[in-house]
């Protein structure tokens, strides 16, 4: 089992925004309040004590309703934010696809964008020269190559986000709702790319909003409500009580 | 030396995201104008015209190369608002990738950077070209232009960096920044010359960073004397503490920028 190694510890993790800064407020209001002794601001933890560990090829599936934090705990996994509690350990580089088509620039063409695009990822010119054809082709876009990026349908920049990051084979994926689009017959081709790359030694975590995707991929599920975590561990039982609980908020 | 070998190993790991900042911000620059690339040197020029008929007249009488005079001030001044300005923004523009991708955030800020950067090297032909036309002397001392051309370029990007900074947290400073720099601009003797005015006041001038650089260039062009060390120090006083600011705050702030993006 020497291959099995943690490679993401999560220990605790809080996220603390907060509410009516000066970003809202305004530099006037804000000196106004602040001399006043008015001023205060308002805390909103959007994750709260959320644990967790993945050794090398699992997929965690990450699931809750709107705003329950999922987004916000990619973020700190990605190095994007820094947990204002707990500590977090990563090891391995990190290929994150958070949401689609963000980062991109509608003015650029397609060929443009994936350089950049593998520039932001961390990849290097000779690399993006040799795997250029090979993502274009993945994502179907060879006649797109000169198109403006902004001129492509949703599904095609989502299936150019994704060939992006899938063709590097990273140590640690992050998706967040990236599955979930495209045509079907795309959405095949990704859920076979990633189990790929999964096979291929890789860790992943994945947020969705399909049950049955969750289902069928992950060997871990996060269950988060309102940024609190409500259960981690075995996939089956975890999605049984999530969908129990759907139904019952329905009600 | 360490800090300056990590530092180099940080630049080389990140030098094909920076090329390919640097072209994107260049394409979509120069995107769907005609004239493209020429407006570097058109906009400029036309804004010289406009000052020189406008203030030859009033401050130009009994100056030798008033011409020179105005165009050092206004190139000087042009490169620090175009390098600011940018600057400001280079944050926000990125705001959707900052808030996904896990990169340096700087290196935004140098991007933009290096396109101010050609805009004011395209502007500095011109104005030697106008330079030598005008019959001023050229000398060896040109070659110390370099000093303050390296250390303004060092004060735009220290500037920058706070301005980015304070932009991601109060919108308000672009309309401020818009003022102080018209305030500046008149403060830096651009048209006139401050000798009407007492030498204490003229000392006060120094206070504004821009106007020493632009006092370094008119010594070397216009009065072909090398500067005194006090300027010296005070050009690289000004781009160091700039820089230095700078990179405290970035640090500081450095994952705090997300929260108010």
């Amino acid at each position: 089992m020497g291959n099995e190694q943690t490679k993401i510890i999560a220990n605790d993790i809080s996220v603390r925004y907060i509410l009516g800064d000066f970003k809202e407020v305004g530099l006037k209001d804000f000196v106004v309040q602040k001399l006043k002794g008015t001023y205060q601001r308002n805390e909103f933890w959007a994750v709260k004590n959320v644990s967790f560990q993945l050794k090398q090829g699992e997929l965690l599936g990450i699931i809750g309703t709107n705003g329950a934090g999922k987004s916000t705990l990619l973020k700190v996994i990605s190095g994007i934010m820094i947990p204002t509690g707990g500590t977090l350990s990563v090891q391995g580089s990190i290929a994150s696809l958070l949401e689609l088509g963000s980062g991109f620039d509608g003015e650029l063409t397609v060929k443009e964008n994936a350089f950049l695009r593998g520039a932001m990822l961390g990849y290097t010119r000779e690399f993006m020269n040799d795997t250029y054809r090979r993502i274009l082709e993945f994502a179907e876009l060879e006649e797109f190559e000169n198109h403006l990026f902004k001129n492509l349908s949703s599904g095609m920049k989502s299936r150019l986000a994704f060939s992006i990051a899938c063709l590097v084979n990273p140590e640690i994926l992050i998706l967040d709702e990236v599955l979930s689009v495209g045509d079907g017959a795309f959405r095949q081709k990704s859920e076979d790319k990633m189990m790929e790359i999964i096979k291929g030694g890789a860790t992943t975590l994945l947020v969705s909003h399909s049950l049955a995707q969750i289902r069928r991929l992950s060997t871990k599920v996060l269950w988060l409500d309102h940024g609190k975590q409500v259960a981690f561990g075995d996939t089956a039982s975890i999605c049984k009580e999530y969908e129990e609980f759907l139904k019952s908020k329905k009600k | 030396m360490n800090i300056l070998k990590e530092l180099l190993l940080r630049l080389k790991k990140n030098q094909f995201l920076f090329e390919e900042l640097v072209k994107r911000d260049f394409k979509k620059k120069y995107k769907r104008t005609i004239l493209g690339m020429l407006w570097s040197i058109l906009s400029p020029l036309l804004q010289l015209i406009v000052m020189s008929i406008v203030f030859t007249k009033f401050f130009g009488r009994g100056m030798d190369h008033y011409t020179i005079y105005l165009f050092t001030g206004n190139l000087l001044f042009s490169f620090f608002k175009e390098s600011t300005v940018n600057g400001m923004h280079s944050l926000m523009q990125n705001a959707g990738i900052i808030k996904k991708i896990n990169l340096p955030k700087y290196i935004f800020l140098l991007s933009k950077e290096v396109s101010s950067c050609i805009n004011f090297g395209l502007t500095l032909i011109i104005y030697f070209l106008f330079v030598i036309i005008d019959g001023v002397p050229v000398t060896w001392r040109f070659i110390l232009l370099l000093y303050p051309i390296l250390f303004m370029l060092l004060f735009n990007i220290g500037f920058g960096f706070i301005l980015s900074a304070l932009f991601v947290l109060f919108k308000d400073i672009q309309y401020l920044y818009d003022v102080f720099t018209l305030m500046l601009m008149y403060l830096s003797a651009i048209f006139y010359t401050t000798d009407v005015f007492s030498p204490a006041v003229q000392k006060l001038f120094y206070c504004n960073p821009v106007y020493a650089y632009i006092s370094y260039f008119r010594q070397i062009v216009l009065e072909q004397t090398v500067p005194s060390v006090w300027l010296h120090l005070l050009c690289a006083v000004y781009a160091l503490a700039a820089v230095g600011i700078g990179c405290l705050i970035y640090k500081k702030l450095n994952y705090k920028f997300l929260y108010y993006m």
